[in-house]
């Protein structure tokens, strides 16, 4: 892919636009991998998948530097991979390995990889917006440029602590991005029944920031406006919320009892606007990629998951002994 | 050595004020800790001397700022949020048991989470059910979370100038009825307490008095009265509830053989059952008689001073109490 070096498309790099595009393939191939993993019994507990948002996971963390931070949500797999987490250790992590992000003590709700700035995926809806306010206080203190975003869904805009947060980021003028990304279902209730006003951006502008909403399947219009609201942070113009219209095509979590709760219409619209086809079919039809490189590059990512897997299984669990190691500092 | 008397809020004041000047990571945050000086005075002029980016005044947010705090303490800072009233410690709870005491745990090792957690706790100030609660106990319950306890102002400028060099979550409880009332002598020189030393504050032969935080001034004044009748009472104090001095306090009961636990907290699945816990285990072969356990009350705490002092423990509730051990005793 020597060819497109240092070209730009959409006005993007290629090199970015390629590596959005592997980013979305490892997480859909990740979260497919991790149901598998589930149904056949090689994980215990739960899992919360994110197949379906990659958009929105890449377009945001594509748009951040190294040092920038992250802190995630449930639904935090896609998050990981976009800020640059690597699937081994997550893999591993959501088996309860040893050789896991977390030596098998998080899980895979609680995956973190604090050198890269991954400062962990949250398992209280919201919990995450404390943390991330915290690292943006941090931030600004020393005075490097950092930003700190902050992925949320729509469950947690019902959360008094985005509001406790937000007052206080916007005061202090916080690079802090906020990053709703909405899913339409809070667990198994569209998000309409839950939220009063104007919608989620309206709730931004009404604690003083700027709202931006975007299609969260536009892995590019994510990019932009992430690029922009980051970039503005990054300046000392204190927060924003961008707020990504999405979906996530499995449950609330793998194995739940039935998803009556949304219709074959409405599935199939948003499959229709699949995140990575639609991405695909313009890096294609703007000889970014060839149909031959996509194949290339599905298989790339997909046999990396898939030894990911098979490495995860043979690593042992954490030693008994560990049970009482990290308590305390 | 010299040394001079200051008052517990003082003493507070005066340790917050020489590891601001001495680690530039740490700051204070809280509900009027800044310009004003704190409503119990604890922060006053660190404001004027470390300015508005070091002692900070926040909205009536708990939750707010200290998840704020949190996040800060993981990414290289040392928070020490205050808590005006340790009751409102409740909204921030999440932050708290889910967030700042397991993230290190969670992420095998990543991070630690150096915050400090200032709040107040004690009755007696007819200050009514929702500003007068000792919730000490509920944070002794949660691994990953270290819990202090002072009773004098030595003690609190000690512990917590160890706690805000401590690589963990710590809350620091300060009874408020002491931040005026109690003075005692403090160092010039610098000194710190280590976490997990109780202290003998009164030494004795006959029983065993282990009391915490303000509870430690009626208990000695019983000690006294008793001293009077001929018994010989040993007041000790545990200090810190985690970690907890466990040999101490086993110690002093196997010398004495009665124990009284004494606590401003609720007795029911509190820090004196806990103690008894601990003292039955480890002195068991040496009691004569069963632990005697006086902690709050099990009630909202009540406005009407006769009502709310009928909750809490005091001198004569102790003396009386260390009369039933004594009588209970085998022959």
């Amino acid at each position: 892919m020597a060819r497109q070096k240092s070209k730009q498309i959409f006005e993007v790099e290629s090199e970015t636009l390629l590596e959005m595009y592997r980013r979305m393939l490892t997480i859909r191939f990740f979260e497919e991998a991790v149901f598998t993993v589930y149904r056949k019994g090689w994980m215990p507990g739960l899992a919360h998948l994110s197949d379906g948002q990659e958009a929105t996971a890449v377009g945001v963390g594509m748009a951040l530097h190294p040092t920038d931070t992250i802190t995630s949500t449930h639904r935090g797999h896609g998050h990981i991979i976009a800020k640059g987490g690597r699937v081994e250790p997550m893999m591993a992590e959501v088996m309860g390995k040893v050789t896991g992000y977390c030596r098998g003590k998080g899980g895979e709700m609680h995956i973190a990889d604090v050198a890269l700035g991954i400062l962990g995926a949250n398992g209280i809806v919201g919990g995450g917006l404390g943390i991330a306010a915290g690292s943006a206080f941090t931030a600004k203190r020393e005075g490097q440029g950092r930003v700190s975003v902050a992925f949320f869904g729509d469950g947690a805009v019902n959360q008094g602590i985005w509001y406790e947060t937000a007052n206080i980021a916007v005061l202090w003028k916080l690079p802090l991005i906020y990053v709703c990304e909405n899913n339409q279902y809070t667990e198994f209730t569209n998000w309409r029944k839950l939220v009063s006003g104007k919608g989620l951006t309206a709730r931004a502008e009404a604690m003083g920031m700027r709202g931006v909403e975007v299609d969260g399947n536009d892995v590019l219009a994510v990019y932009r406006a992430a690029l922009e609201l980051v970039e503005a942070a990054r300046r000392g113009e204190g927060p924003a919320t961008l707020v990504c219209q999405t979906i996530r095509y499995g449950g609330h979590h793998v194995g739940e009892p039935g998803t009556g709760y949304r219709t074959k219409e409405e599935m199939d619209a948003w499959r229709a606007r699949d995140a990575i086809l639609m991405f695909e079919k313009r890096l294609v039809a703007q000889e970014a990629l060839t149909p031959q490189e996509v194949e290339a590059m599905r298989d790339e990512v997909d046999k990396r998951v898939q030894a990911a897997i098979e490495q995860a299984r043979q690593d042992p669990f954490p030693d008994v002994t560990e049970v009482t190691e990290h308590v305390y500092a | 050595m010299s040394t001079r008397e200051l008052t517990f809020a003082q003493a507070i004041r005066e340790a917050l004020d020489e590891e601001l000047a001495r680690d530039e990571r740490i700051f204070v945050l809280g509900e009027d800790v800044g310009a004003w000086g704190g409503v119990f005075r604890t922060t006053e002029n660190l404001f004027q001397k470390y300015g508005g980016e070091r002692v900070i005044d926040t909205p009536l947010s708990e939750e707010g700022f200290v998840g704020l705090a949190v996040g800060a303490a993981l990414t290289g800072m040392h928070p020490v949020p205050e808590i005006m009233f340790g009751d409102f410690i409740t909204l921030a709870m999440d932050q708290i048991v889910n967030q700042a005491a397991k993230m290190r745990y969670m992420t095998g090792g990543q991070i630690e989470v150096p915050i400090t957690i200032r709040a107040t706790m004690g009755g007696g100030r007819s200050s009514g059910a929702q500003h007068s609660q000792s919730w000490h106990a509920w944070f002794a319950h949660v691994p990953g979370l270290k819990v202090v306890v002072p009773s004098t102002p030595y003690d609190a400028k000690g512990l917590l100038k160890t706690a805000l060099r401590d690589h963990n979550p710590v809350l620091f409880f300060e009874d408020k009825v002491m931040y005026h009332k109690i003075k005692g002598p403090v160092p010039e020189e610098e000194y710190l307490i280590p976490f997990g030393k109780a202290d003998i504050k009164r030494e004795g032969q006959d029983i065993t008095l282990v009391a915490l935080s303000r509870m430690i001034h009626p208990t000695l004044a019983a000690a006294e009265r008793l001293a009077g009748e001929g018994i010989s009472a040993e007041v000790v104090d545990p200090r810190t509830l985690t970690p907890l001095d466990e040999e101490t306090l086993t110690r002093s009961v196997a010398k004495t053989g009665g124990a009284v636990i004494v606590d401003e907290g609720y007795n029911r699945f509190g820090v004196t059952a806990e103690l008894a816990a601990v003292i039955a285990r480890g002195a068991f072969d040496h009691l004569d008689a069963p632990i005697e356990r006086l902690g709050a009350m099990d009630v909202p705490i009540p406005f009407s001073p006769p009502l709310e002092f009928a909750t809490i423990p005091d001198e004569e509730k102790i003396v009386a109490a260390v009369h039933r051990v004594l009588e209970g005793r085998r022959q």
